[in-house]
């Protein structure tokens, strides 16, 4: 039997929540006062995921980094690969919000997309 | 001087959305001015998501939720000057601003619209001891540093305060490269939200030790370490709990500070709990004609209600550029917050100008669990809400009816206060 603490993200009450697993399996939940904690912590210990937000070195552009993200959560054990990724990035101005910087970064199949315009 | 009939100085979250709301409500003389190369304010550093959950129903980033609102602006068009420093705000409401194209130029405005922002609590307001070396930065000038001017400002970190930025600062360093070793903070609660202490500090298994405080800065030249000290009841740092971090950089997120010094000299009376003007129902000032919106009138957590009360107050600065505004009635209630309620935003009602509805926020002094918020009509309590917790760094509210005010007959004041049963 496996034990995991979390701590609850759905509201400011922060509830202290433990979660018992066996063989990757929830066996029990405890700590949370609503829905929400239960939920949250079912998939915190079974597929935990993130957005994650950088920037990008951009070329040419009246400015010289490029805010991106992930277009949507990936796993959160992909994020250090994804940030290496998201380093290597050399991009040439004009960019358009959305426009993609990445292909499926880290084989999340997940895009990069940029979040704001440089001319 | 060159006449507008609204002048909103800002053009941040709160100078786009109030100038989008006038331009809405039917007024064609607004310009907009902003101190940047740029519109949309401190949104264009804020690089990370969660921005306009409530206003667009999805998770956005702060460069695109800042966009959302500069398409508003540009589709219809709406004037704005870049790159231009308001130098003053007169009580008649002539604008004085300087930029490198045209100089010194004024501008005449019917209404004001006050939308500057904050600005963070600077070292030299904290009164740490310790040297004064190269190295030490605010959460927000670092994070303009990583994500606008693509510098690191250090490799071995240390932060004071457990405020939003310090928060998303010690996860967007962390990935960057950079060692976040620890994050003090003075109060026994942090004031950062839940989902940013788990996401940018447990993720990476970055220690917050509350009650502590900074109590040595080391170093000749630049940063070489970082003492902290646990702090007892009095807030006076223990001896014998000090841990010294070797780093190289220390960040500051110790509060905000709405930017208010254009607003005094134009004559504008200040909340001293807020540090913002004090406004009526309308968002508007002591001034005839100059409103305030977001968070140069009190700091606020969440955009999306930075751009509600922006727009509320465009509005009503197209009403009064317009002569529409209802005249004032020599019958203004007074709101009052006490017993754990710290401030209202506004601070008085006039109630033959009030909307149907009218939204009042306020902040709470501390962390309270399964309490109630408590609404008097003078001595009659009209709203009891229970509320399973409440903290100083989450914004409350509560909505008034316009209906209820005038059946309740002559109110003097209505007060907010906290209570356990």
């Amino acid at each position: 039997m496996e034990k995991r603490e979390l701590t609850c993200i759905g509201c400011p009450m922060g509830c202290q929540i433990t979660v018992e697993l066996e063989e990757g399996e929830v066996k029990s939940v405890k700590g949370n006062t609503c829905p929400i904690g239960d939920n949250y912590a079912r998939n915190e210990v079974t597929h935990p995921e993130r957005t994650v937000t950088s920037t990008v070195l951009i070329e040419g552009g009246d400015k010289c980094r490029l805010s991106v993200k992930t277009k949507s959560n990936i796993p959160k054990a992909k994020i250090s690969e994804c940030m290496k990724e998201i380093d290597a990035v050399r991009i040439k101005a004009p960019v358009k919000i959305g426009d993609v910087v990445i292909k499926d970064v880290a084989g999340t199949g997940v895009d990069v997309v940029a979040t704001r315009n440089v001319g | 001087m060159k006449n507008y009939d609204i002048v909103i100085v800002g053009g941040g979250p709160a100078g786009l959305a109030a100038a989008v709301a006038a331009k809405k409500a039917g007024n064609d003389s607004i310009l907009i001015l902003e101190r940047d190369k740029e519109l949309g304010g401190i949104l264009n550093q804020c690089i990370h998501n969660g921005f306009g959950l409530h206003t667009f129903k999805e998770e956005l980033t702060g460069p695109e939720y800042a966009y959302r609102f500069m398409e508003q602006v540009f589709d219809l068009n709406i004037e704005y000057k870049l790159n231009t420093m308001v130098m003053d705000i007169s009580p008649e409401k002539v604008v004085t601003t300087m930029n490198r194209e045209d100089g010194m130029v004024e501008y005449q405005a019917k209404a004001v619209i006050l939308a500057m922002g904050c600005r963070e609590r600077p070292r030299g307001a904290l009164n740490i001891p310790g040297y004064r070396p190269a190295g030490i930065f605010s959460a927000g000038t670092a994070q303009r540093l990583v994500n606008i001017e693509g510098y690191m400002p250090g490799r071995e970190v240390v932060i004071l305060g457990s405020g939003d930025i310090g928060l998303i600062m010690a996860r967007r360093m962390t990935l960057e490269g950079a060692k976040v070793k620890v994050v003090a903070e003075l109060m026994p609660y942090s004031g950062g939200l839940k989902r940013n202490i788990v996401q940018c500090l447990d993720d990476f298994g970055i220690p917050l030790k509350l009650s502590h405080t900074v109590v040595d800065i080391e170093g000749k030249e630049r940063v070489s370490a970082v003492t902290i000290a646990e702090v007892g009841p009095d807030m006076k740092p223990i001896p014998g709990t000090e841990e010294r971090y070797t780093c190289d950089t220390l960040l500051l997120s110790c509060g905000l500070i709405p930017e208010n010094e254009l607003s005094k000299k134009a004559g504008v009376e200040m909340n001293m709990i807020t540090s913002g003007p004090v406004v009526n129902e309308s968002l508007e000032t002591n001034v005839p004609g100059i409103f305030a919106c977001g968070n140069v009138l009190h700091v606020h957590d969440l955009v999306d209600y930075v751009s509600e009360e922006a727009a509320r107050a465009g509005e009503n600065a197209a009403k009064y550029a317009a002569g529409q505004t209802a005249a004032t009635s020599d019958k203004v209630i007074k709101l009052v917050a006490t017993e754990g309620a710290r401030y209202t935003v506004p601070s008085t009602i006039d109630v033959s100008r009030m909307e149907d509805l009218l939204t009042v926020r306020f902040r709470v002094g501390a962390v309270f669990k399964d309490s109630y918020v408590s609404v008097y009509f003078d001595d009659k309590q009209i709203m009891h809400n229970k509320k399973r917790i409440m903290a100083p760094g989450e914004m409350e509210q509560i909505i008034l009816q316009k209906k209820k005010l005038e059946e309740a007959g002559d109110v003097q004041t209505i007060t907010i206060k906290i209570e356990d049963k």
